[in-house]
């Protein structure tokens, strides 16, 4: 009870607290234009009600239009002589103005019988000499067939007789569609699409991606100064050498893919080897360890079976290529069968180069680590050399690489100059690491890859979709696939960053007890990890998809394609009724994803 | 034989989880682990396994330096050190035969195993360490569907699937009732006895120490209080084991 307050510093503090809230809503009020006069008018809340009643009314259907025209001939202005209107034939419908005839501007009783009840339409005025038709006013039929409408005559004098029309509008036969919603419904399926594509590939670089962005995975690796150099010193390296083996697997695909005998020999021979290669060089498996012999020789199959493998996806996209190209060609209205076999094949034929260079990265990385803890036997002073050594180069190398990459943005004058000062600055930092650094002490490597793919993810995740777009428009053009890759760049960056959370919350019992059984880091991600993930991953790529959805519809503000070109064009005609059809659709489609994905989790948990 | 010398384990933050702990375990035998809860029986038996490192102290199995030895090194120890948990850490989506199965993963060619394929041979034995602790009609069940008794069973079954010299059992019975705790520690009495397979058990009920264990470790605020057979702890011991104000019941 000592450290309570006593009351009364208690309510004034209560009081300020207050009196700050009013003065921060006060602030908020005046920063956001809160102009209560102008909803009051009269003017903008006709604009209002016209808009919203657009706005409920979405063009979806139409009918098909009955025009019938009942005509009244007047004289504007009156003749010295008067003038009697024709007896009507009152079978149909039919006109009566009172009076007869009137000068321009005045003020007359439109009177009409015998139309179909509840009909509407305008009252038109048809001067003598024009082919112009003056709307007057509208005419509202009553459940008798009559109405009565107050107009004022049009400013047309003339000395003939002229004519006013009724125009009476119903609507035959059944609904159809319109045209709105013919192309709203092609729209919202390249939406869907879209969305869909967009997700998809996200999702499939997000997964592997957020284990790297998850703590509890990432807290335990950790590696010596030694083992981290050299990692790093052998990534270069492996990007390298997978560059060049790639390019040479291709110039091998080309050369084998000048003669059809050639490619099917390949097709036999090449997975024979691959089949082999694994059956000799991973065993199911080993009580013991090996010697250091045959785990080389294995090492070597294994890099011969990975060439085998690239070689054979080579193969299989120009394959695709071709084969997509001939069915593109002959299959018909089935022909984006074909097209997408060969887009497939091309996407693959794109991006090998690209895995083979990681992959090769990450096994020389490894590798490097590998031959760090080895060394790291060796006497201790001579681990220091080699490790201040080592730490220097890796260092300099590092802030090299950095530095290449501003350079790459900014294109510095000097950057010779900036480049030798940004390796000596990652040289010296490498030194007085090695120097300060106790050879056994392990570094939290985990944990630097944990920090750096957070802020990747958030820096990409505060990037609106909206500039993206606006980027891959510049670079592939207008339409729905600039939107996709715009998505699919969000959708890595915030997957990557729920698809972590995930992670980090499971059960930390099951890894435990895999661990225990001597599995090592990629098993116990594969049996302690991803059974535990599977429900929500799946719920949140489902959200991702509806987002993407309705992401969209601001994509294709700024070129992206989809439905959001559409509602842009139409809200910029003022062409509410049409906006409002694409809305609808955006609304169905998002609330049918919510109960589909609804059904999903039931299945899946 | 298991020899643990001079084992201190100091968490971050300074908790003094083990201090300066040595003690020996012959093969074959049945030592129970015993102490309050937070005197340091879980981290002892991890320290062995090292799924949590020591501060500083060696141990030694079958004089091979574990607290030394590199992490592939560490991952061929494991997979002769069979592990039963409190909570039985089963994968709760994963089938029972799945979960057994993950007790090769120290065995089997890590690529095979990513993509679930496991020898022909493993699968047989999975069914049969199922039969061995009766719940072999159970295998493709999911392991949550399973009652505590025998999700507990399973993680038996993953244990001896290891093929073990050692099992390290933390609280096996503590989530079970006490007719289901004897049918468990009896499994761990058959697989000591059959087997041969050395057992450390951490316990809490002194009835199952007398009826179940060789030898008695005991553990208070990290610090080894009593070494000996059973019989030995009389009250005066039973008071430096459990703090003066403890009452000995049963």
């Amino acid at each position: 009870m000592k450290n309570k307050k006593p009351n009364f510093m208690r309510s004034l503090g209560l009081g300020l607290g207050i009196l700050a809230a009013l003065v921060i809503y006060a602030y908020g009020f005046q920063v956001t234009k809160v102009n209560l006069a102008e909803t009051k008018s009269e003017r903008r809340q006709t604009q209002l009600v016209r808009i919203l009643r657009a706005l409920a009314k979405p063009e979806i259907f139409a009918y098909e239009r009955d025009e019938f025209t009942v005509s009244l001939p007047v004289m504007v202005p009156c003749p010295e002589s008067g003038f009697t209107p024709p007896e009507p034939d009152k079978s149909g419908p039919y006109l009566v103005m009172t009076p007869a005839c009137a000068d321009p501007r005045e003020r007359v009783i439109i009177e009409g019988f015998n139309f179909d009840p509840f009909s509407t339409g305008p009252i038109n005025f048809m001067p003598a000499d024009s082919d112009v038709s003056l709307q007057l006013g509208t005419m509202k039929v009553d459940q008798n067939g009559y109405f009565q409408a107050e107009i004022r005559l049009s400013n047309r004098p003339n000395d003939k007789v002229q004519e006013i029309h009724a125009i009476t509008r119903h609507n035959i036969g059944a609904p159809h569609l319109t045209r709105t919603a013919y192309d709203t419904w092609d729209k919202i399926i390249e939406t869907v699409f879209l969305a869909l594509l967009a997700t998809t590939f996200g999702t499939l670089l997000a997964i592997p991606l957020s284990f790297f962005a998850a703590r509890n995975l990432m807290k335990d690796i950790s590696s010596t100064l030694i083992s981290t150099s050299l990692s790093i010193l052998f990534i270069p390296v492996g990007v390298y050498i997978g560059i060049k083996a790639a390019y040479w697997a291709s110039v091998i695909s080309g050369f084998l893919t000048g003669n059809p005998l050639y490619i099917l020999a390949s097709f036999i021979v090449l997975p024979l080897l691959i089949w082999l290669g694994v059956r000799v060089a991973l065993p199911p498996q080993e009580h013991t360890r090996p010697p250091l012999r045959v785990r080389t020789l294995r090492t070597i199959i294994l890099i011969g079976v990975s060439f085998a493998f690239v070689l054979t996806l080579y193969l299989i996209s120009y394959l695709g290529l071709t084969a997509g190209g001939y069915l593109a060609g002959h299959m018909g209205s089935f022909g984006f069968l074909g097209s997408f076999l060969r887009d497939l094949s091309d996407i693959l034929n794109m991006i090998i180069t690209a895995l083979v260079a990681l992959a090769s990265a990450g096994v020389f990385s490894s590798l490097a680590g590998r031959l760090g803890i080895v060394l790291g036997r060796t006497p201790e002073a001579l681990i220091r050399i080699l490790q201040t050594v080592l730490a220097v180069v890796a260092g300099a190398l590092l802030f090299f690489l950095l530095m290449a990459i501003l350079n790459w943005f900014y294109e510095f004058r000097n950057y010779v100059a900036l480049h030798t000062y940004a390796a000596i600055i990652g040289g010296i930092a490498g030194l007085v690491l090695g120097l300060t650094v106790h050879p056994k002490a392990s570094l939290p490597t985990g944990m630097v890859i944990y920090y750096g793919s957070r802020t990747i993810f958030n820096a990409l995740r505060s990037i609106e979709p909206l500039v993206m777009a606006i980027v891959f428009v510049v670079w592939v053009g207008i339409g729905p696939f600039a939107g996709s890759m715009a998505l699919a760049l969000h959708t890595i960056a915030a997957l990557g960053k729920l698809y972590s959370e995930q992670v980090e919350s499971i059960q930390a019992g099951p890894i435990e007890a895999v661990q225990a059984t001597g599995a090592n880091r990629l098993q116990t991600i594969v049996y302690g990890v991803v059974p535990q993930i599977v429900p929500p991953y799946i719920s949140f790529t489902m959200y991702r998809w509806d987002i993407n959805v309705r992401m969209s519809t601001i994509i294709g503000f700024a070129g992206g394609g989809g439905i959001g070109f559409l509602l842009q064009q139409n809200i910029n005609l003022l062409n509410y009724r049409a906006a409002s059809a694409q809305m609808l659709a955006i609304a169905i489609v998002v609330a049918s994803m919510d109960y589909l994905s609804s059904k999903m989790r039931e299945k899946i948990v | 034989m298991l020899k643990i010398k001079n084992l201190t384990k100091i968490y971050e933050g300074g908790v003094l989880a083990l201090d300066n702990v040595s003690f020996e375990v012959p093969k074959g035998q049945f030592l129970a682990i015993i102490g309050l809860s937070g005197s340091g029986k879980s981290t002892l038996l991890r320290c062995i396994n090292r799924l949590i490192e020591p501060t500083s102290g060696e141990i030694y199995w079958n004089d091979i330096n574990i607290t030394a030895a590199s992490d592939d090194e560490l991952r061929t120890i494991r997979r002769k050190i069979g592990m039963v948990f409190q909570h039985f850490n089963l994968v709760h989506r994963s089938s029972v035969l799945t979960n057994v199965l993950s007790g090769r993963l120290g065995y089997v060619n890590p690529a095979m195993s990513i993509f679930n394929r496991f020898p022909k041979s493993d699968i047989e034995n999975a069914y049969k360490q199922l039969e061995r602790v009766g719940i072999a009609d159970k295998a493709h069940s999911r392991a949550d569907e399973l009652s505590g008794g025998q999700q507990q069973r399973v993680g038996i079954a993953r244990a001896m699937i290891q093929n073990p010299e050692i099992i390290l059992a933390d609280e096996p019975v503590a989530s079970l009732d006490p007719v289901l705790a004897h049918s468990i520690m009896q499994y761990l009495e058959k697989i000591n006895q059959e087997d041969g397979v050395t057992v450390l058990c951490s316990l809490h009920f002194l009835d199952l120490v007398h009826r179940y264990a060789d030898r008695v470790v005991a553990l208070n605020e990290g610090k080894l209080m009593f070494e000996g057979p059973p019989d030995e702890i009389d009250d005066a011991k039973f008071k430096d084991i459990y703090g003066k104000d403890a009452e000995r019941v049963g």
